[in-house]
């Protein structure tokens, strides 16, 4: 098998047994991304954080290496957020979650592209150009964590971290036919991840197994005193979990992500892949979660709210874009936001500064996070009965570039079955389980907050029965 | 006499002294030389930094808030304050709104009672710079005239913000408020509170309204840039003036905020309250909520030390003090210990000499005089505090002792005390080796006065022609022939009888 085949697992042990060395395998992933990252772009840098001295030994990721999503700070590297106001922008310290890889001698190798600030669902809204499907140039990888996740899907790199605020992990892997992981919130450290919506924001891996997956989680999760938002609970060991099957595991079906507007093919997958857990000992249970309609419409002004704040530090003063027109302080803040950021997330800005302007507060945010609450709880009355919820993860395989970018509603329909999780803060997965028309399908696994073992317990099982994780784009 | 009464309230932002900046590990202490020294990825809003909370700070900021009589909150959150200026690094200052650290609260000023409204955290921000410090800089470093700079230093200085109800009627019962603010603040120390360097920031609501009327005037004028109590009470003095003249002509002074001019006594209009601020507040989703235990509370609680208020009537009672010399005592803390300390010594001694307990009282009087007089000068003078002066309680005991046993008299006493104070040595070895100890020898005193009546007989006919005043020249002049040291009541008795 070749180096880009390989798990992490695999690949570590090459190193570990002398098979392969750490050049060997740079210079291995910095061709393939030289051939083949020009049709992709997947990635906006190539430059590597090595740690000073590698031990194979040291853990099962040492001297693998990895793609950072471009909203993750690493010290002396560009950290941009795909965004023309941080252009010029060098992080001057190391967020934790990659910290962690570093500490495990994992290899920063390159940082893929994504949403201007993670705000889209096609990698189209990246100030640097768009990502392409491995599976379909013509398609988006999805987003925001597209580059990651078409990174990964081809084979580019072995993994890589993205993030998840409304979907952004598991709708690319749905989209690009890998494994993509969102943790429950607070599990692992936002520190180094450049905000859009504090509350929801998420730092998860994408990966070619499930197996990866749990590796890689396994290492980034923690309580982190660097953020506050963070729960002090321990990290079970999920590599422990995989297989113990799901015989007798309660897999909740809410009806409600079944309803129209759901690709039939899609659909189809989706079905199947419930099907084969039943049959290999899971116990089916129909729920509901009546309040996931408001999902979308609290998601949209709870965000936009929190953006408008989190993204004032970007007013040409300290760092970033600063515009060479401005000759009065109201022109350094207007001309260079202004010329700094994309239309969509001015869109944002705009609709968080009024959502959240004197007179609007009450109308909106706080009906939001009403809507937010009742959300949890319907959530939480059904965990009660189940012990994982398995739904689609996104409506539709991966559309072309430029087909919904007319028209932002549509492509925000695009988190329908994913923001639910965010708004909760409930860990999901998604995991290949079928095609529709020749593009992969991927199946969305939820399980109640810190119960992520849950999750890979029951994904792990399913694919280890069948094989759509083993189906490659045409670009491999 | 005017018919209008002041209606004032204060809000004031107290620099807390912590180790550490609020929500982040750089150093608390921003008046350092050189500007973005005490600076991390966190105060100067780095892109994906995220705040911590210093406990340091929250327990700080709950000490006030018992001493000030506040409720407690039982969970207190923080919340986002939305505006863009350069001095602002993330384009928000974490604050409190609703749900403040510091609820209610109330405060005795002289015999009224005063409405603490609440008292919440939040982060200082930088400061802009028009100069560059440092003269020594080379051309190239030098300030650009068409540039401004931002110091960050200050960003994320913790901050506790006391707002009081509208309570105080007069400038001078608001002064007398915030100096003791100041002291509890320093008891607790919770802050270094020194108003010029900005530890303490003054801004005032201020109105008029007919003597008799109970409801709020329905305007406000917000007074700021006062750098001094003083400043605070001029300000306010001139606002009162300046309404109460609008409202007697039959016109409504306007809403604004008014910055106070220090040298000419007076506020300037800066701006109308017209361009009200959105400040946009909503909850801070970096830093959850967080639940304050009742057994926190009564740990902090139980760790006040006694406050200057409770310190002041305490020493009325137990000293005997005159209320007029107490405030001056227990102003400072430390200052108060080493009256504690001085009075233990003079008690222990005069116990150990039988002395009546009047006597004892009446060392007691002397003692604070001699404290609050020449030595609290000598302090405020060179900037110490009464421990770093060098004078041992022990020292300042056995002076106030040779004084009140008349070994010494008050004007040598000041010369001892300076002597003390320059050299920390002892009281008696001092009055010994400048031979400043009394004379209270009839004979030898009675010589200097025949000498003293002898060359000055045009004096001493104006006494006898009636003109009694005039014996205080001639004791001024026997006390001089004696360098201070004869027994001025012996000097007195002497004269006396020689001359009537």
């Amino acid at each position: 098998m070749k180096l880009h085949e390989l798990s992490i697992k695999e690949l570590n042990n090459r190193l570990r047994n002398g098979e392969t060395n750490q050049e060997e395998v740079l210079t291995y992933f910095s061709k393939r991304i030289d051939e083949l990252d020009p049709k992709i772009h997947a990635f906006l840098e190539k430059d590597a954080v090595i740690p000073a001295k590698v031990d194979f030994e040291s853990s099962p990721l040492a001297g693998v290496p990895f793609a950072v999503k471009d909203i993750l700070a690493v010290a002396g590297q560009k950290a941009r957020a795909s965004s023309k106001i941080l252009e010029n922008y060098i992080a001057p310290y190391t967020g934790t979650a990659i910290s962690k890889l570093l500490n495990a001698d994992g290899i920063v190798f390159g940082r893929t592209n994504c949403d201007e600030f993670a705000m889209g669902a096609s990698t189209e809204n990246s100030a640097y150009g768009p990502t392409f499907n491995p599976w379909d140039l013509e398609r988006v990888p999805g987003g925001s964590s597209g580059g990651s996740a078409a990174a990964v899907a081809a084979g580019l790199v072995p993994f890589a971290l993205g993030t998840d605020t409304g979907g952004s992990i598991r709708q690319p892997a749905s989209l690009c036919g890998v494994v993509g992981v969102k943790p429950t919130y607070g599990r692992v450290s936002r520190y180094g991840l450049l905000s859009l919506a504090s509350s929801f924001d998420t730092i998860g891996s994408l990966t070619k197994t499930v197996e990866d997956a749990a590796q890689v989680m396994q290492i980034i999760s923690g309580y982190d005193p660097m953020d506050s938002t963070t729960v002090n609970v321990p990290v079970p060991d999920y590599l422990g979990y995989l297989d113990k099957g799901v015989n007798g595991l309660r897999i909740g079906i809410p009806k409600e992500y079944f309803a129209s507007g759901i690709s039939t093919e899609t659909e189809r997958a989706v079905l199947a892949a419930i099907k084969q857990l039943e049959h290999m000992g899971a116990e089916l249970v129909q729920v509901s979660l009546p309040n996931s309609v408001y999902g979308i419409a609290s998601y949209y002004i709870i965000l936009p709210v929190e953006v408008s704040a989190n993204l004032s530090r970007y007013d040409g003063i300290k760092y970033g874009h600063r515009s060479a027109k401005a000759s009065s302080l109201a022109e350094i803040y207007s001309l260079s936001r202004g010329e700094g950021f994309g239309p969509e997330v001015k869109r944002r800005i705009m609709l968080g500064t009024y959502a959240s302007s004197s007179g609007y507060y009450e109308a909106y945010y706080k009906q939001a996070l009403q809507a937010q609450v009742a959300i949890r709880s319907d959530f939480k009355k059904v965990f009660e009965q189940v012990d994982v919820l398995v739904t689609p993860t996104s409506p539709m395989p991966a559309f072309k570039l430029g087909e919904k970018s007319d028209d932002p509603l549509q492509l925000y329909l695009a988190d329908v079955f994913t923001v639910g999780a965010n708004i909760a803060g409930l860990p999901g997965i998604s995991v290949p389980c079928g095609q529709d028309a020749g593009l992969p399908v991927g199946l969305q696994i939820m399980a109640p907050w810190f119960k992520e073992e849950l999750m890979f317990q029951a994904a792990y099982t399913y694919e280890q029965a069948t094989d759509w994780h083993e189906f490659r784009p045409p670009v491999w | 006499m005017s018919n209008y009464e002041p209606v004032i309230g204060l809000e004031i932002h107290i620099q807390l002294k912590t180790k550490s900046k609020l929500f982040c590990a750089s150093p608390n202490s921003f008046n350092v030389e050189s500007p973005n020294t005490n600076i991390c990825e966190i105060c100067t809003g780095q892109p994906g930094t995220l705040p911590r909370l210093n406990a340091e700070a929250l327990r700080k900021a709950i000490m006030v808030g018992l001493a000030l009589n506040c409720e407690t909150a039982k969970i207190t959150k923080f919340d986002r304050k939305n505006y863009f200026y350069p001095d602002l690094p993330k384009g928000y200052q974490i604050s409190q709104f609703d749900m403040p650290i510091n609820g209610k609260g109330k405060v005795m000023v002289g015999n009224r009672e005063i409405g603490i409204t609440r008292a919440h955290l939040e982060e200082d921000a930088g400061k802009l710079l028009h100069e560059l410090p440092g003269s020594d800089l080379k051309s190239s470093q030098r300030s650009d005239p068409r540039m401004t700079y931002v110091d960050f230093n200050r960003a994320g200085v913790p901050l506790l913000e006391v707002v009081t109800e509208p309570d105080f009627k007069s400038p001078e019962e608001a002064g007398l408020f915030l100096r003791q603010l100041r002291s509890i603040v320093r008891y607790l120390d919770a802050s270094m509170a020194d108003m010029e360097k900005g530890h303490l920031r003054v801004d005032a609501n201020v109105s008029v309204r007919k003597i008799g009327e109970t409801k709020l005037p329905d305007y406000k004028v917000e007074v700021k840039n006062m750098n001094s109590f003083k400043a605070v009470e001029a300000a306010l003095s001139y606002e009162i003036e300046r309404q109460t003249e609008l409202l007697e002509k039959g016109e409504k002074p306007i809403d604004e905020t008014r910055g106070f001019v220090d040298h000419t006594k007076t506020t300037v209009s800066q701006r109308t309250k017209e361009a009200a601020h959105d400040y946009r507040y909503f909850p801070e989703p970096d830093l959850p909520p967080i639940a304050i235990t009742d057994d926190f509370i009564q740990e902090l609680r139980i760790a006040l030390p006694e406050l200057p208020q409770a310190k002041a009537k305490r020493f009325i009672k137990e000293y005997d003090l005159p209320e007029s010399d107490v405030w001056q005592i227990v102003d400072d803390k430390s200052f108060a210990n080493y009256f504690e300390n001085v009075a233990s010594e003079l008690g222990a001694w005069f116990e150990a000499d039988n002395i009546s307990v009047e006597k004892y009282k009446k060392s007691l009087k002397s003692l604070a005089n001699w404290l609050t007089g020449d030595f609290l000068a000598m302090l405020n003078r060179d900037g110490k505090t009464a421990n770093e002066s060098g004078l041992s309680p022990e020292n300042f005991a056995e002076l106030i002792k040779l004084i009140e046993q008349g070994v010494i008299s008050n004007t040598a006493g000041k010369s001892v005390l300076t002597e003390m104070y320059a050299t920390g040595g002892d009281p008696s070895d001092i009055v010994d080796r400048q031979n400043l100890g009394q004379v209270s020898d009839e004979g030898l005193i009675e010589g200097v006065i025949d000498k003293v009546l002898a060359a000055n007989q045009e004096v001493v006919e104006k006494y006898k022609a009636g003109k009694t005043g005039v014996l205080g020249a001639l004791v001024g002049e026997v006390m001089k022939q004696t360098d201070g040291r004869a027994n001025p009541q012996l000097v007195n008795e002497i004269l006396k009888t020689k001359l009537d």
